[in-house]
């Protein structure tokens, strides 16, 4: 457990938090995305996050902004709920096995990996 | 079927491994593979994230990596940017938002490139077990 650091909050860091609170929920409700890829850099550079602190926060912060986003999707009627069961229960597992594999493993060729992934789904996104 | 809930598992690993990635591939595997429309997509990722991140962060939690009070504030203080990020997808064409999804996709994975060759090799932290020095 993470020991209270930062008993007496300054305010120009609770005025960051919510900057990046904001911009990360404009980023998920744009995207259909968590608002990591935005948290993260932002946690570690502004707020002088470690990489593996400035994640795990960033996924406790996900859980209201994706919450808030899909909520708004729905009264725009775009859910398909039973996609949603269909992969996100099967994620749970694999969002297990991965901060397992996260506390042994270097991250940095996964994350060259997950790079060409991603890459090359853009291209096949981009292609439909 | 056996598409989505493998997509569900690839994505659920890469989101605990990097903190980042579930509605990354989530929405691009409904497109590609579930044939939804750029809205529907994202609409159905978001809902699909909720319950990965939830479980995600109880994990992180029990790692100590979870700043929980700075979470709280930027959860609760998104709001705005959520509802406003919605409507501006749904004011936008399908194919512009796939476009621009695209090239998210391509700046995810230079932040992961940049990081990756910028950041000394790392050691494997399990002598630790679960109890590591905060990065650098």
């Amino acid at each position: 457990m993470q020991p209270d650091r930062s008993p007496k909050l300054p305010t120009s860091r609770s005025l960051k938090l919510a900057l990046i609170g904001t911009a990360a929920g404009a980023f998920s409700g744009l995207f259909g995305v968590g608002g990591g890829t935005v948290m993260v850099p932002l946690l570690v550079l502004w707020l002088g996050y470690g990489a593996r602190e400035a994640t795990g926060t960033s996924l406790a912060a996900i859980v209201f902004i994706a919450g808030y986003a899909a909520a708004t999707q729905g009264v725009y009627g775009n859910v398909h709920v039973l996609d949603a069961i269909l992969m996100g229960v099967p994620a749970i597992g694999g969002v297990l096995i991965g901060t397992w594999l996260q506390q042994r493993l270097p991250t940095r060729s996964i994350s060259l990996l997950f790079a060409a992934v991603l890459v090359a789904s853009a291209v096949e996104l981009l292609s439909q | 079927m056996i598409a989505a809930i493998a997509i569900g598992v690839c994505a659920g690993v890469v989101a605990g491994l990097l903190g980042v990635g579930g509605g990354v591939l989530f929405v691009p595997g409904l497109v590609i593979f579930l044939g939804l429309g750029q809205h529907q997509a994202e609409a159905t990722s978001l809902l699909a994230i909720v319950p990965v991140a939830v479980v995600g962060t109880f994990k992180q939690d029990g790692y100590g990596n979870v700043r929980r009070h700075d979470a709280l504030l930027m959860g609760l203080l998104s709001v705005a940017g959520a509802a406003a990020g919605v409507a501006l997808a749904n004011a936008l064409s399908g194919e512009l938002l796939r476009v621009g999804f695209a090239a998210l996709m391509v700046i995810v994975a230079i932040q992961l490139v940049r990081k990756a060759v910028s950041e000394p090799a790392e050691s494997s932290p399990l002598s630790a077990s679960g109890k590591h020095p905060g990065t650098k």
